[in-house]
């Protein structure tokens, strides 16, 4: 297995900063995804998870500070070039027109492809395999908008492989799973960073699942890191209470030996402040 | 599918939308007012007929196809770039400079008697047309990127206001020029010489080219734009590009043949059903089945009120405009084909 210290953080930001116009979103955040490592992003609505990941896709050059991928500056690579290293499995993918399922994998193969090729038989086989890993082989021939918003996720993260990334951005892929399919989609996620070193850095808001899978987590709030360091050091009663200003209650899952986290009812919460 | 069935498909689809297209011409070719059949040319013949296939009807016949396609693939193109089946060439706006172009000919200069002859109208309303696409261009781009949005509201403004100056233009013309605004504005296949037509379809065949290269781009730009970024596709490249070829198409048959209308709806709209929403099918498809639509809807025109004409706008739309209900009433898919 390659340590990630040895290659060097595949997915990386120093300093980062972005605005939406006059409105701050992401300040200052400095954080690094070593290949074949689950890395979380964690923190209340708004944030700035999902504009960190956005920045690091590609999709808004305009920020300050550094975002790197594969040691190169995001806003420096080609799309062509970013898209054979990065994948990216948005939070709600949208499809414009009637692809079929193969088809939509298939598109994974876009930017190792020449302009007017066809895909070849590897790209197809890759696509196969992708379908199949994710458990979708029964979906490859069915229209994308006849399928369910858990088996469209399925099938966006078919794509994501089929690229063959070394990184690999999720944007909360598990909020429309059932909690079977989200099991399934985080196997799925741990076997491909362990197995292909791909370096995975996944927005979470379920704090169950980020214990249980994130080799580290970083927490956010109003833009800032928070606390950043492994699972069980961040996922703490003091810092998810400073940084989600609610009550949780943080004991050990008796199974799995990892963190289980519990968010408390307000009234339990007004009496412990009483 | 496999890559090289991917590849016989397209072989299929661009021999069977070519045969139609084939069966069309020669069908055009052979009716129309005054007796000459096809096979004057290749045997001993008299010379009235040879004139009027070499000179009248296939001039006529290959413009109506190459209008017809470069229409249809503009349609096609619009639509993957708003992402919206809905979208016609008409919509973002270059055919309503184009309108005006051509009627201020008509109304205040190139005569059909003038040196330019029948090239003044199409000259000034091509101007009209590249006018129209750069101010457009120049208010939908916002930051150094071209919005999608702004360029559909721009065009829906900019459509609006050509209306209302084509009515005031009308409003001011006398009755005899009113009757060629209206002709030109209801869209016919005019005649050209040879040479003309040979240069319109080197231009519309070169631009079709340069689109169909950008077909895989359009297949993911369906995922939106962020999701085609993250494929690796330059979207504002792509989405530029589109905006200026697709537009150039339709400022060239707009210029010819006036507004003929739901060839870029209704052809793209069918092909997608049967072939699917692959772009690298659909385009070469659109260009070949626009064509053969539109040289049949032409010979509508032709024959359907012998011997005078009407304008093949008037066809389209009576045809394209029930078939379009037909297709989305007689179907459980939604307008996206779903």
């Amino acid at each position: 297995m390659t340590s990630p210290a040895a290659s060097g953080p595949v997915v990386e930001a120093r300093g980062l900063a972005f605005a939406f116009g006059a409105r701050q979103v992401v300040t200052g955040v400095t954080l690094e995804v070593g290949a074949g490592e689950i890395v979380g992003l964690v923190g209340p609505n708004g944030s700035g998870k999902s504009t960190i990941v956005r920045v690091l896709s590609g999709v808004l050059p305009g920020y300050d500070g550094s975002a790197r991928v594969a040691g190169r500056e995001v806003r420096s690579i080609s799309p062509r070039e970013l898209a054979r290293t990065l994948a990216v499995v948005p939070q709600e993918p949208t499809f414009g027109f009637a692809f079929t399922a193969i088809e939509i994998v298939l598109m994974g193969r876009h930017p190792h492809l020449g302009g007017l090729a066809f895909e070849s038989e590897r790209d197809i086989a890759l696509a196969e395999q992708a379908l199949v890993r994710c458990g979708a082989a029964d979906l490859a021939r069915r229209s994308i908008h006849e399928l369910s918003a858990g088996e469209r996720q399925r099938i966006v993260f078919a794509r994501a492989l089929a690229q063959e990334p070394r990184a690999c951005l999720l944007d909360e892929p598990a909020s429309f799973l059932d909690i079977r399919h989200q099991v399934e989609l985080y196997d799925l996620v741990r076997e491909i960073a362990t197995e292909q070193h791909v370096a995975v850095l996944t927005v979470l808001h379920d704090l169950n699942l980020a214990a249980e899978y994130c080799d580290r987590i970083y927490l956010l709030r109003d833009g800032r890191i928070e606390a950043g360091g492994a699972t069980a050091d961040v996922l703490t009663y003091p810092n998810l209470k400073r940084v989600f200003d609610t009550d949780v209650y943080v004991d050990v899952n008796a199974v799995t030996g990892k963190l289980l986290v519990v968010p408390l009812p307000g009234r339990i919460q007004r009496r412990s402040d009483a | 599918m496999s890559g090289r069935a991917a590849q016989a498909r397209l072989a299929g689809v661009v021999l069977g939308t070519g045969a139609l297209l084939g069966v069309a011409l020669v069908l055009a070719a052979s009716v129309g007012a005054g007796r000459a059949s096809l096979w004057a040319l290749f045997g001993p013949a008299d010379e009235i007929e040879r004139a009027i296939l070499l000179d009248v009807r296939l001039p006529r016949v290959v413009l109506a196809a190459i209008l017809g396609g470069a229409l249809t693939v503009a349609g096609a193109v619009f639509q993957a770039l708003l992402r919206n089946p809905l979208a016609d060439p008409y919509v973002l706006g270059v055919s309503g400079g184009a309108s005006i172009g051509g009627i201020v000919a008509l109304l205040f200069g190139a005569g059909s008697a003038t040196i330019l002859g029948s090239l003044g109208v199409p000259a000034a309303a091509f101007a009209g047309a590249l006018a129209a696409l750069l101010l457009i261009e120049r208010v939908a781009t916002v930051g150094g990127r071209l919005s999608v949005y702004t360029l559909l509201l721009t065009g829906a403004i900019f459509n609006a206001f050509s209306a209302a100056l084509i009515y005031f233009l009308q409003s001011i013309a006398s009755l005899e020029e009113l009757h060629g605004i209206v002709f030109y504005l209801m869209g016919r296949i005019p005649s050209y010489a040879a040479s003309e037509i040979a240069v319109l379809g080197f231009a519309v065949v070169a631009t079709v080219v340069a689109l169909t290269a950008m077909a895989r781009d359009y297949n993911a730009l369906s995922l939106g734009e962020e999701g085609a970024r993250q494929l690796g596709v330059d979207v504002e490249r792509v989405k530029r590009r589109t905006f200026v070829l697709g537009s150039l198409l339709t400022a060239l048959a707009v210029s010819v043949a006036g507004l003929v209308g739901f060839v870029g709806l209704v052809v793209p709209h069918v092909l997608r059903r049967l072939l699917g929403p692959d772009h690298r099918l659909l385009l070469p498809a659109a260009f070949l089945g626009g064509a053969a639509f539109l040289v049949l809807a032409d010979l509508v025109a032709r024959v359907l009120v012998a011997p005078s004409e009407l304008p093949v706008g008037v066809v389209t739309a009576l045809v394209g405009g029930p078939f379009f209900l037909y297709l989305l009433r007689g179907s459980t898919r939604d307008f996206t084909g779903r």
